[in-house]
C-alpha cells in the first residue's frame, strides 16, 4: 500500500523542504520505495536541497499535462536507488496543477508500488498547499516554537480536518504529526522560547520529533545533501529518530536539554 | 546564571507571554472555524440596526453557530445597557 504524506505548515521558512528531503531520504534508508514531490509550482527548491538540480529535465506539471511519462520525470537519487524526486515546474501559471491531474499522478505511484509519496507543500493556504494536502493519509505539520508559526499551523490543522479527500469522503481523519524544528533548548531553559510541551498543549497533536536548531542544516542545504545524512549533526540524528517513529518504532526524545555550561560561561553568563 | 548578571537588564519570560497569547487567539479562531463567511457582516449590520435604538457597545453583540445533530443553530445574543442609557429617538424631547 502506498502511503501519501504531506509535509505542511502554513507559514513559510519553517523547514518544510528541509524536512521533506530528510524524511524521504530517511524512509529510503529503511529500504522503502519513496518519491518526494515538490508542490511549490513557480518556486522550485526541493531539487536544490536534494542535490539533483542539474538533472531536472521534466517536472510535475509536464507529467500532469501529459508532456512526458512519470518515469521520465522522476529523478533517481544517486545515493539510494529506491528514492525518486519529482521537481516542481518553474511556470508562473497558477492553475498548472489540477486536482484531477494530481490524483492521476498519485494513482500511478500506487500502481508502481511505491511505499511512500512525500508531498512537500508550498507555504500559504492557496491552491498548491491545498492540493499537496488533499490526497494525504498523514500530515507532518512543521512548526517553529514561535507565535506566527504556531498560529498558522493551527489553521492548517483546521484545513486538514475539513478540506481533504479523507474528510470529504468520511474515510477517517488524516493522521497528524507535529514536527518541531529550529528548537533551541538553551533559549527554552531561559524562558525566551516556547517549549515542546507549550506548543503541544496549544496544538494538541502527537509529536513526531523535535529538530534542534543546528549549523548542520545550512551546511547541508549548501551542499545539496539532506541533513539526515550528516551523522555529525544533532539535526540529522533527530530526523533519523523522527523517521523511525514514523515507521512505528519507539525512540526517546534527544537533544532536549541545553548543553552544560563551562565554569567561565557560568561566571560571566553567555 | 553568571555573577555579573545583575548588571544586565533581566528580560521577562517572553515564552509564557507567547503561550498565553496563542492560547487565546487559537481558541478564538477555532470557534470561528467552519462558520459561514457572512457572519461578520451579519454581525455588523445587526449592530448598526440596534445602535439606532440603543447605545450598545460593539462587543455587546455575540453571534454563534452551533451544530446540534445534523442541523445548525444560529445563536444571537445582545447585551443591552442598563436602564437610562438608551438613546432617545431624535424627535423626542430631552429629559
Amino acid at each position: 500500500m502506498t502511503e501519501i504524506i504531506v509535509v505542511t505548515s502554513g507559514k513559510g521558512g519553517v523547514g518544510k523542504t528541509t524536512s521533506s528531503a530528510s524524511i524521504a531520504v530517511g524512509l529510503a534508508k529503511h529500504g522503502k520505495k519513496v518519491a518526494v514531490i515538490d508542490f511549490d509550482v513557480g518556486l522550485r527548491n526541493l531539487d536544490l536541497i536534494m542535490g539533483c538540480e542539474r538533472r531536472v529535465v521534466y517536472d510535475f506539471v509536464n507529467v500532469i499535462h501529459g508532456e512526458c511519462t512519470l518515469k521520465q520525470a522522476l529523478i533517481k537519487d544517486k545515493r539510494y536507488e529506491t528514492l525518486f524526486v519529482l521537481a516542481a515546474s518553474q511556470t508562473r501559471d497558477k492553475d498548472a496543477l489540477t486536482k484531477e491531474g494530481v490524483e492521476r499522478v498519485l494513482e500511478e505511484f500506487k500502481t508502481e508500488a511505491f511505499d511512500f509519496v512525500v508531498c512537500d507543500s508550498p507555504a500559504g493556504i492557496e491552491k498548491g498547499a491545498f492540493l499537496a494536502m488533499y490526497f494525504a493519509d498523514r500530515a507532518i505539520v512543521v512548526v517553529n516554537p514561535e507565535v506566527s508559526s504556531v498560529r498558522d499551523s493551527d489553521r492548517i490543522l483546521g484545513l486538514l480536518s475539513s478540506k481533504t479527500r479523507r474528510a470529504e469522503l468520511g474515510e477517517g481523519k488524516v493522521q497528524e504529526h507535529l514536527l518541531l524544528t529550529r528548537y533551541n533548548p538553551a533559549r527554552v531553559q531561559n524562558g525566551d522560547m516556547m517549549s515542546l510541551a507549550d506548543v503541544q498543549e496549544i496544538l494538541g497533536i502527537n509529536v513526531l520529533g523535535v529538530i534542534p536548531e543546528s549549523e548542520g542544516v545550512l551546511a547541508a542545504s549548501n551542499s545539496g545533501v539532506p541533513v539526515i545524512l550528516d551523522e555529525g549533526s544533532n539535526a540529522g540524528l533527530a530526523y533519523e529518530d523522527a523517521v523511525a517513529r514514523l515507521l512505528g518504532q519507539e525512540r526517546p526524545m534527544r537533544f532536549m536539554d541545553a548543553p552544560k555550561k563551562g565554569l567561565m560561561s557560568r561566571l560571566f553568563g553567555g | 546564571m553568571g555573577i555579573f548578571d545583575f548588571l544586565r537588564a533581566r528580560p521577562k519570560n517572553t515564552a509564557s507571554v507567547a503561550k498565553e497569547r496563542l492560547r487565546i487567539i487559537v481558541a478564538q479562531e477555532r470557534g470561528a472555524r467552519g462558520a459561514p463567511d457572512y457572519l461578520p457582516l451579519l454581525r455588523r449590520e445587526i449592530l448598526e440596526v440596534i445602535k439606532k435604538y440603543v447605545n450598545v457597545d460593539p462587543d455587546a453583540v455575540l453571534i454563534n453557530v452551533e451544530r446540534d445533530g445534523d442541523h445548525e443553530v444560529l445563536e444571537l445574543s445582545v447585551a443591552l445597557p442598563e436602564k437610562g442609557h438608551e438613546i432617545t429617538p431624535p424627535p423626542a424631547s430631552n429629559s
